[in-house]
């Protein structure tokens, strides 16, 4: 491992607006009355539910669970009943199964898990258990379960595990406050997913833009063996591929995952949920989201319990001082935009954010010029133009051949495009006409 | 000799023989085509769009003939054509009922909340983004995917909905699967009753982004007495195609949201403007 950080070939530098909210600490939400914890929050299957209506449950009481492999457990955010078993607003717009529970105000902790101190000498089958059963996903956004990642299937060797600090998209601190206020359990849970993995050393590879963040995390780090490596700020560097590269140097091929390259990478807020799992025995049932933006009163970094909706949370902070153009969960270039306030925080919520009207452009997209610059910046090296052409005309089969599937959906296209092109809608959308005739083969 | 004549007897030698070896092959393995399939092939309305389920016109014409279908399955081919049709081969032809389109939906711009939405003009694009700009998460998004896969010109966009031309739908359903609501079924052309609305949501929730919504007050249940014309199903009312009202039921009801429509009369725009 060197010093000095491969730079990846493409990627932007949008203005990260970070300094409405970098300064600002952790800070605990109030409890609130109700919270509706959307059921289906990971990437895979949706757990089963094990509670009913009228049931009364304690913090951290398990509310569904895992129903595969690929299915993390669900628990419950505070105690109180379970209200009603409904829909609620899901982050893609669709009405989606909620568990609605009415808080008692008590915020009593139930028995789930005994903590495991001595984690040092512990079975590693026993603490990956404790990471599925603890229901801990892919925080940086993804919602992949975390267990799933450190379960290498038979013949791939792991030997390299990264942790994701690079926190690359703009507005967004949750990451940085995280590490800078928690660094010890970052660095704990990186020793932990680590011994896991059956590996003696970890990285954290964080963006240059949080010197506070590196200093204090390398304070610490040496005592768990673990090594922090500075990245160059280039967006998307906090996106699995390109971390892997900068760090290693090892390119993952299309359509192959980051073990096919012996690399694990996890990200650093889920870290911290696998530290307090085993040496807490919490569940994951809080995270930290940066609510941020220009119409916010108070830009800051919280810890939300999940299923807290985006609509008290927009409260909470003080609330909005002009009418927001734009609600988006994550950040700008990635994060998802919402058309209802009912949404709620889920485990992979990074960010809130709001956009006021007068930052928003109405753009009409014209044709495409071929200047290239798209091209200049994919950080997957494919070509945005002539895909976005192929989705356009329904030349799904073309789009594929071009590598659509490639696509991390990162946004620089459209970033850069001086034609305006929703480049990165057209990819969303070839994707998922592609997947589609797939299952349809099958 | 000259050369002119070298090159006419040679050319002309090779033509001849070429030209005989074709026909004797001609003959030979000459293929044995139907010519009734060319036959109902003339009769059939030539759209080549698909709806029958053969990869166009001619496979159906032939497999019409080969009986792997019967003449009333061209879903354009009207009473008398199908008849044409059995006429000419000497079989019976099938009694078939046509059907048409319906986009179950009243939802335009001047009845509907909608966010706004600056992406692709494509409703398949659209929905991934928020699953759409409209309030209502089951209504007709407006940018025409339907409209776009109809061949026929039956779908007309309106104030940002996909209007059905029942006169000119021909039944082929290549609209269904292009709709990322599955707002379109197909219904008996016969019938001109219909619910204009497709969400299950609670009346209340509907009418606060939409004021055309069936709220499932029903008064058209009751109009329509004993009859069992109108079915409820859940927070919403469909018609009960198996034993379809009369067109006056609509008057009769007197919707108070507009829901229920005369296909004929939402085509031709009557129910156009702000709902009450």
């Amino acid at each position: 491992m060197s010093d000095k950080p491969r730079k990846f070939k493409g990627g932007v530098h949008p203005n990260d607006s970070k300094a409405l909210s970098a300064s600002k600490p952790i800070q605990d939400a109030p409890l609130l009355d109700t919270y509706k914890v959307i059921m289906h929050q990971n990437i895979g299957a949706p757990p089963e539910l094990v509670v009913k209506k009228g049931d009364t449950v304690k913090k951290g009481d398990l509310l569904a669970k895992a129903s595969g492999f690929v299915s993390v457990p669900l628990h419950a955010p505070t105690s109180g009943t379970i209200k009603a078993i409904d829909k609620c607003p899901g982050p893609t717009g669709m009405a989606v199964p909620a568990i609605e529970i009415t808080a008692d105000g008590e915020d009593e902790w139930g028995s789930p898990f005994v903590p495991i101190t001595d984690w040092k000498n512990c079975d590693p089958a026993v603490l990956k258990q404790r990471v599925w059963d603890a229901g801990i996903v892919g925080m940086g956004g993804a919602g992949f379960p975390a267990h799933v990642k450190l379960s290498p299937p038979e013949g791939k060797t792991i030997n390299t595990l990264i942790l994701n600090g690079a926190e690359c998209e703009p507005y967004l601190t949750a990451d940085h406050r995280l590490m800078l206020e928690q660094a010890e359990d970052v660095v704990r849970g990186a020793a932990i997913i680590a011994r896991i993995l059956g590996l003696e050393t970890a990285v954290i590879g964080v963006e240059e833009n949080k010197p506070d963040a590196i200093a204090q995390l390398k304070e610490i780090a040496g005592k768990y063996n673990v090594t922090v490596q500075a990245l160059p700020v280039n967006y998307p560097q906090g996106a699995e591929k390109q971390l892997i590269y900068a760090i290693t140097g090892r390119e993952v091929p299309i359509g192959k995952l980051p073990m096919d390259v012996h690399c694990v990478v996890q990200n650093v807020a889920s870290a911290v949920a696998i530290a307090e799992a085993v040496v807490k025995g919490r569940p994951s049932i809080d995270r930290i989201t940066t609510v941020t933006g220009k119409p916010v009163v108070n830009p800051g970094n919280w810890r939300f319990r999940i299923g807290t909706p985006i609509e008290k949370a927009l409260e909470l902070v003080g609330g909005v001082n002009a009418q927001p153009a734009k609600l988006l969960l994550g950040g700008p270039m990635m994060g998802i935009a919402q058309k209802s306030l009912g949404v709620t925080v889920m485990k992979n919520t990074s960010g809130i954010l709001l956009i006021a009207a007068d930052e928003v452009s109405l753009y009409t997209s014209e044709p495409c010029i071929r200047c290239g610059r798209c091209v200049e910046v994919c950080p997957m090296s494919i070509l945005p133009a002539t895909i976005s052409q192929a989705v356009e005309n329904k030349r799904f089969d073309w789009a594929e051949e071009l590598n659509v599937m490639a696509c991390i959906e990162c946004g620089s296209c459209s970033y850069v495009c001086p034609s305006h092109r929703p480049l990165n809608q057209h990819f969303k959308r070839g994707k998922i006409e592609i997947q589609a005739q797939l299952r349809k083969k099958k | 000799m000259d050369v002119a004549l070298i090159a006419i007897i040679v050319v002309g030698g090779l033509g001849a023989v070429l030209g005989i070896i074709i026909g004797m092959v001609a003959k030979v393995f000459a293929v044995e085509v139907d010519e009734r399939i060319e036959g109902v092939e003339e009769r059939l309305p030539g759209a080549n769009c698909g709806g029958c389920g053969f990869a166009g016109c001619a496979d159906f014409a032939k497999a019409v003939v080969e009986e792997r279908a019967t003449p009333g399955e061209c879903p354009v081919a009207a009473a008398k054509d199908v008849s044409n049709i059995a006429d000419y081969l000497g079989i019976t032809a099938d009694e078939k009922e046509k059907k048409v389109a319906l986009i179950r939906c009243a939802g335009d711009c001047a009845n509907t909340v909608r966010s706004l939405y600056n992406g692709v003009r494509d409703c398949r694009s659209a929905v991934l983004v928020a699953g759409g700009a409209k309030g209502c998460d089951y209504g007709c998004l407006g940018f025409g995917s339907c409209a776009d896969a109809c061949p026929f010109g039956a779908i007309e966009i309106r104030d940002g909905l996909a209007v059905v031309h029942p006169g000119l739908c021909v039944g082929c359903e290549n609209c269904v699967a292009a709709c990322p609501k599955d707002l379109i079924i197909m219904v008996p052309a016969a019938v001109d009753v219909h619910v204009y609305c497709n969400s299950p949501e609670k009346g209340a929730a509907k009418r606060q982004v939409c004021k055309t919504s069936c709220i499932a007050c029903r008064k058209c249940v009751k109009a329509s007495g004993e009859e069992d014309h109108m079915l409820v199903d859940g927070f919403l009312i469909r018609t009960n195609y198996e034993n379809p009202p009369q067109p006056d039921l609509v008057e009769a009801s007197a919707c108070p949201t507009t829901a229920l429509r005369l296909a004929s009369q939402h085509a031709a725009g009557a129910y156009e403007g702000v709902s009450k």
